[in-house]
Formats: structure tokens, C-alpha cells, sequence
């Protein structure tokens, strides 16, 4: 990994405006990602990592809007650019893949001519061209006969197989960033082990950063170099994988670990899960966000939101135990 | 322990008519000779990929399909060509959990109506204060509050929906419970309350659950045993930890070693094995072992003849001609 940044994500704020009222769903995130590591993004439904990732593409829709914040992509603010600046970098600098490898490919067009598509809109060559990058780009993730693969229609291909042509698709113009919204949650484990190996291949090929998100922290394990956990539209912690998962910080990760089995310890564990359900954002909570169902709450957590502080160098926690008056013991008894 | 369902060679076949006068008849065989038996208050865990059948054997047992062939034995009566009257009583002992929260509760019932609606078929109830007290009761059990069965299914999370349906499968107090993807739908963190309660209620009532599930971590913490399918197949079955510790098919091996596992310094010590392509169409499976297209160790024998289901020691039975 290199120290040189690609994407920074500042005071980020999104807002969607129903008729019932204002639903926050992405609150004050901030975060960089540099060259070539692959960022996880994990949360349950309804936590705002979705969303933060379509506010950096722009592809949010009506009633959703960004309220503040900055997203610097080279040096530039994608968030003041107008949608026919921004269709320059969509699929082109940034891509992304999304979930349903079913729906995100259009049904009446063959799977060479909609990557032809993506790739001439953004390149200047002859579709002979475009189409020698296609076929090389199905090749690179592993599709069997591209040549004649190309010209079939995307309900000749398995799940699996649309999966890695939508990748194809989103590297096809080498991408410096790669947005994937959960790709692998509606594929079979023994697929998502495929694509998985593909996404860690095409990594160290191309060198591309990756915001991948997902809610399966297995997933996170295997694939990524750094973790961002999100909680009711907030960064609740940040960490590199292997301290997150050895000494998560904060109270809804520590949950999250202790409510999940690992297959390979073969004794029976006691999965404790986290009582409650998530915040209804309409109305979020006055303070933390996780104050309603964490065991360890204090006054101050109804009324305030915590900051996200520094625990170590390159570890942050947004609880309050972590504030300088904060009681030691508890703090201790906790981590 | 004695045997509450045993299923027998059981066959669902489904016909797909093609051509100008619908006579070429094809067969998607998506469930082929499975048979295996679940003990009183006892797990089996089923799992495989999506499309093994895994879901149509769990319905096919309720007798929600018809079987093609086999027999299903439940509480030592063979119930396979039992008509709906003659069904009703053992739909009052066998029952179902549905994947979808969303789907499987009716949005213009109250959550009492939906859990009156198997108490009145049933007749469990003696009076309407008693119907009254008994939803009260397993709104309680199932860690909802009384006061919400006059609300409707809107009003509730997927989590409390699911508790519902939970709810509505224990009103008749069940022997048997087919849990088809309880918790693939929820959060994370809504999943672990869910198998706690199920666990909790089998200790409580003696219930059997037949678990399926893609989510091979949770069918590990959660049964007593596991069968493992592949293209409407038993491919192995064995005791939990005899299967996850020391997996013998080929096609287990793989699907194990794929589970990602929540601790990145063992997942980096971990050696995958990934199968190649896709799972082969069940219209067209191939010929012998229908595993033998993504099977490294496929010979000969595997293209011809079809591995049947042998003893292993200690109750752990596989498909493959390798232990023969």
C-alpha cells in the first residue's frame, strides 16, 4: 500500500426528503482511501453505506441530497459538479459493481455490445478496438470462450457469470477507484469464493483501490486491508482489519463479533446477540446512535453524539469511553 | 432417541413441457433418492447452494408438493399419499418457518388473526378468552409484547416479523418445525437473537427442526446433524462435528473450506479449495456423479455409475465412489 491519497471523504451528510420527514441516513462520515488497499464497508441494512457510496458517485436519487460535506477525488470536489462532469467519471475513474448481478445487466442488449458501450463512451477508438478490449477484460475474469460468450444475451449466463462480466464492465477502462456494493451477498459461497479471488487477483494487476461493502464480516476477513464499521448513517469505527477483529474499540463492533459463530472453533460458543433493532432514522436517537441497545450506555450517550476519537494511531472509536473524563474502569472492563 | 420423520427414497420431479404440441417432456429432478430421519427434538441442518433442492425437499415433506415417488413416514405413520383431510391432523404436528418476513405474513390480517387463524383451524382453543390468552402467551414466548397483536404486519420490523411467524408456527405446539432460511433475511445482529430462541423453545418443547440454510456457519452452531446436498441429491450426512472436522465428499470439502471465517489470521493461514464453473442445469445433470464436472478427483467409474449414499463409521454416510 502507498501513502498517496485517492479519495477523501469529508463532513460527508446525505438526507433524504419524505413526505413524513427528513431521514438522515448518511450523518458527518469522513474518510480517505489511498492507493491500492481495499477499504471494507460494513453495516446492517439501513446503517448508510450504500448510500455514502452513491453520494461519492452522485448517483443518488430524488428525494435523496447531499447536505454538506466534501468528497475530493484528485484534487477535485465531486460533490459542486454538474451530473454531465460527473458522467465522465462515472465507469470511467470510479466504477462500481452492484448487488444483483441479475438486474444491473439490460436484458435486450448481448453482454460484448453493452461493454463496447461502456468503454467507447469513455475512449476515444473504433468499436474493432473496443471490442478487443472487451474480449480481453473477459478473459482477465475468467470467462470461459470469450469470443463467443460476447455475443450471448445476459440470460444465458449464470449468476456467477454475470457477476464477473458486470467486473469486467467496471474495469474495463481501469478504473482508480472501485466501488462494490455488496457483489457477492446473492451469490452461493462457493461463487462468492471464485469472485472474492478474483477481486484480490485483479488488485494486485491493476492496482486499483476498493471500497467494498458488505455485512458479512467473513467477507471482510478474507478481502480487505482496513475496515470502516457504520452505524445509523455514522462511523462508529475504523481500524486495520487485523485490530479491528483482535481489539475492536467500540461496543456495537464488539457486539456485531459476538453475535456471529465461527465455524472453526469446534466447541458450541453462545452466540449473545445484540438485543433491540437498529434506529429508525426518521427519528434517530438525540446522542449515539447505538445508546438504545448498548449495555454499557451512560447518560451523556442519550444526549450527545459522541466524537470519533483517535485510540491509537490508527484506530478510531466514536463512543464516549473514550473521552478523557470518561470512568477508566468501565472503558477497561469493555475492550 | 426414536425417529419422528423418516424419509425414504423421496423423488420430486418436476415436468417441463416443450414443442408445438407440449409433448417433449423433460424432468427437472429436484429431489432425487433422498432419505434420512430426524429424531425427536433433534437438528438436522440441510444445506447446499441454491437450486440443489434443499427448499423442495423441506416442502415436499409438508407434502406442500406432491412426491413423484418414496415414502415420508412421520411418527411411525406413512403419510406420503395421505389426502388434505386425512393430512390435517399432522399439519397440526408438523409445521413451517418461512424465509421472507415480508412475504409470508398477510398485510391485512392483525398479527392476532394470523396467529388465531392456525388456532381455529386446529381448534386448540376452547373459548375466546382462551384463544385471547393464548396469542397473549406466544407473543410472550416469542419476546413481542401482548398489546401488539391488534397491530398489523407493517408496523413491525423484519426481526419481530419474523418472530411472528415463529409465533404462528408454535400455536398449534407442533413436533416438528421445517425452518426454511429463518434468518438469511435479517440483520446480523437480529440473526443471533433468532437461533437463540429457536434453541431456546426446542429445549423448552422437545420440537425437531429441519434447519435449511445457506449460511453454513449458522447450521453448524445450530444442529445436531447435517445432510448436504448437491443437484437434488444427499451427497453426505453425517453428525455435525464429524461433517464440519472432518468432511469426506469432495463437494464438502470445497463448500467448507469456501466459508469465510469472522478472523482474518486464520483466514490468511487458510488453504481454499475453489471449484471451478457453475453448478450444471438439473434439466440436463451430467451422467454418473453429478458432482463429477467440478471434481478434482474424478475418474472413470464417476462418468458411469451413480454414487449411492454408504456407511462411514459412526452414522457418517457419503455419496462417492472414492470409499468404495
Amino acid at each position: 500500500m502507498k501513502n498517496e491519497k485517492i479519495l477523501k471523504v469529508k463532513g460527508l451528510e446525505t438526507s433524504f426528503f419524505t413526505h413524513l420527514g427528513e431521514v438522515k441516513a448518511v450523518r458527518n462520515v469522513s474518510f480517505d482511501i489511498y492507493k491500492g488497499e481495499v477499504v471494507g464497508l460494513v453495516g446492517e441494512s439501513g446503517s448508510g453505506k450504500s448510500i455514502t457510496c452513491m453520494s461519492i458517485m452522485k448517483l443518488l436519487q430524488h428525494p435523496g441530497k447531499i447536505k454538506n460535506g466534501e468528497v475530493i477525488f484528485k484534487g477535485e470536489d465531486l460533490v459542486t459538479k454538474s451530473s454531465k462532469e460527473m458522467r465522465k467519471i462515472q465507469g470511467d475513474e470510479i466504477s462500481m459493481i452492484f448487488q444483483d448481478p441479475m438486474t444491473a445487466l439490460n436484458p435486450v442488449y448481448t453482454i460484448g455490445n453493452q461493454m463496447v458501450e461502456v468503454i467507447r463512451a469513455h475512449k476515444k477508438i473504433s468499436k474493432k478496438e473496443a471490442e478487443q478490449t472487451a474480449l480481453k477484460m473477459l478473459e482477465a475474469v475468467g470467462i470461459p470462450d470469450p469470443a463467443k460468450r460476447m455475443k450471448n444475451y445476459p440470460n444465458e449466463f449464470s449468476g456467477g457469470m454475470r457477476q464477473r462480466a458486470i467486473i469486467a464492465m467496471a474495469l474495463s477502462c481501469e478504473p482508480e477507484l472501485l466501488i462494490a456494493d455488496e457483489p457477492t451477498t446473492a451469490l452461493d459461497v462457493t461463487i462468492q469464493a471464485q469472485i472474492l479471488d478474483l477481486l484480490k487477483d485483479l488488485r494486485t494487476k491493476l492496482d486499483t483501490s476498493i471500497i467494498f461493502i458488505t455485512h458479512d464480516l467473513g467477507v471482510i476477513a478474507e478481502l480487505c486491508d482496513r475496515v470502516i464499521v457504520m452505524y445509523g448513517g455514522m462511523v462508529m469505527e475504523e481500524a486495520s482489519v487485523i485490530d479491528l477483529f483482535s481489539e475492536p474499540k467500540n461496543p456495537y463492533t464488539i457486539g456485531l463479533l459476538k453475535s456471529v459463530p465461527n465455524p472453526d472453533i469446534l466447541i458450541k460458543q453462545k452466540l449473545i446477540p445484540i438485543p433491540g433493532s437498529p434506529p429508525d432514522m426518521l427519528n434517530p436517537p438525540k446522542g449515539c446512535a447505538f445508546c438504545k441497545r448498548c449495555e454499557y450506555a451512560m447518560e451523556i450517550c442519550l444526549e450527545e453524539v459522541p466524537e470519533l476519537y483517535e485510540v491509537t494511531k490508527r484506530h478510531k472509536s466514536r463512543c464516549h469511553l473514550y473521552h478523557p473524563d470518561a470512568p477508566e474502569v468501565v472503558r477497561k472492563q469493555v475492550m | 432417541m426414536s425417529n419422528l420423520l423418516e424419509v425414504q427414497d423421496l423423488k420430486k420431479y418436476f415436468t417441463k413441457t416443450s414443442g408445438l404440441l407440449k409433448k417433449t417432456e423433460q424432468h427437472v429432478k429436484a429431489v432425487d433418492n433422498v432419505s434420512f430421519t430426524v429424531a425427536h427434538g433433534e437438528t438436522l441442518g440441510l444445506v447446499g447452494e441454491s437450486g440443489c433442492g434443499k427448499s423442495t425437499t423441506g416442502r415436499t415433506i409438508l407434502k406442500l408438493y406432491q412426491p413423484t415417488s418414496g415414502k415420508i413416514v412421520f411418527d411411525g405413520v406413512d403419510i406420503t399419499n395421505f389426502t388434505e383431510k386425512q393430512m390435517l391432523p399432522y399439519r397440526k404436528k408438523m409445521q413451517m418457518i418461512f424465509q421472507d418476513p415480508y412475504a409470508s405474513l398477510n398485510g391485512r390480517m392483525t398479527i392476532s388473526d394470523i396467529i388465531g387463524e392456525a388456532i381455529d383451524t386446529h381448534k386448540v382453543a376452547t373459548s375466546a378468552k382462551d384463544r385471547d390468552d393464548m396469542i397473549a402467551n406466544l407473543l410472550e414466548r416469542v419476546g413481542l409484547m401482548k398489546d401488539h397483536a391488534s397491530r398489523y404486519p407493517h408496523e413491525f420490523s423484519g426481526g419481530q416479523r419474523q418472530r411472528i411467524g415463529i409465533a404462528r408456527a408454535l400455536a398449534v405446539n407442533p413436533e416438528f418445525i421445517i425452518c426454511d432460511e429463518p434468518i438469511s433475511a435479517l440483520d446480523v445482529s437480529i440473526q443471533a437473537q433468532v437461533v437463540n430462541m429457536l434453541e431456546e423453545i426446542q429445549r423448552k418443547t422437545g420440537v425437531g427442526y429441519l434447519f435449511i440454510a445457506h449460511d453454513l456457519s449458522m447450521v453448524k452452531h445450530i444442529s445436531n446433524r447435517i445432510g448436504v446436498m448437491y443437484l437434488g441429491q444427499l451427497v453426505e450426512i453425517g453428525d455435525r462435528d464429524k461433517v464440519y472436522s472432518n468432511p469426506e465428499h469432495p463437494y464438502t470439502k470445497a463448500l467448507l473450506s469456501a466459508i469465510p471465517i469472522p478472523d482474518p489470521q486464520s483466514e490468511k493461514s487458510k488453504s481454499r479449495i475453489v471449484l471451478q464453473g457453475d453448478v450444471p442445469s438439473p434439466l440436463n445433470p451430467p451422467s454418473g456423479c453429478h458432482f463429477r464436472t467440478r471434481c478434482q478427483y474424478c475418474m472413470k467409474i464417476c462418468k458411469e455409475v451413480e454414487p449411492v449414499l454408504q456407511t462411514l463409521e459412526d452414522n457418517h454416510q457419503v455419496a462417492c465412489h472414492l470409499f468404495s
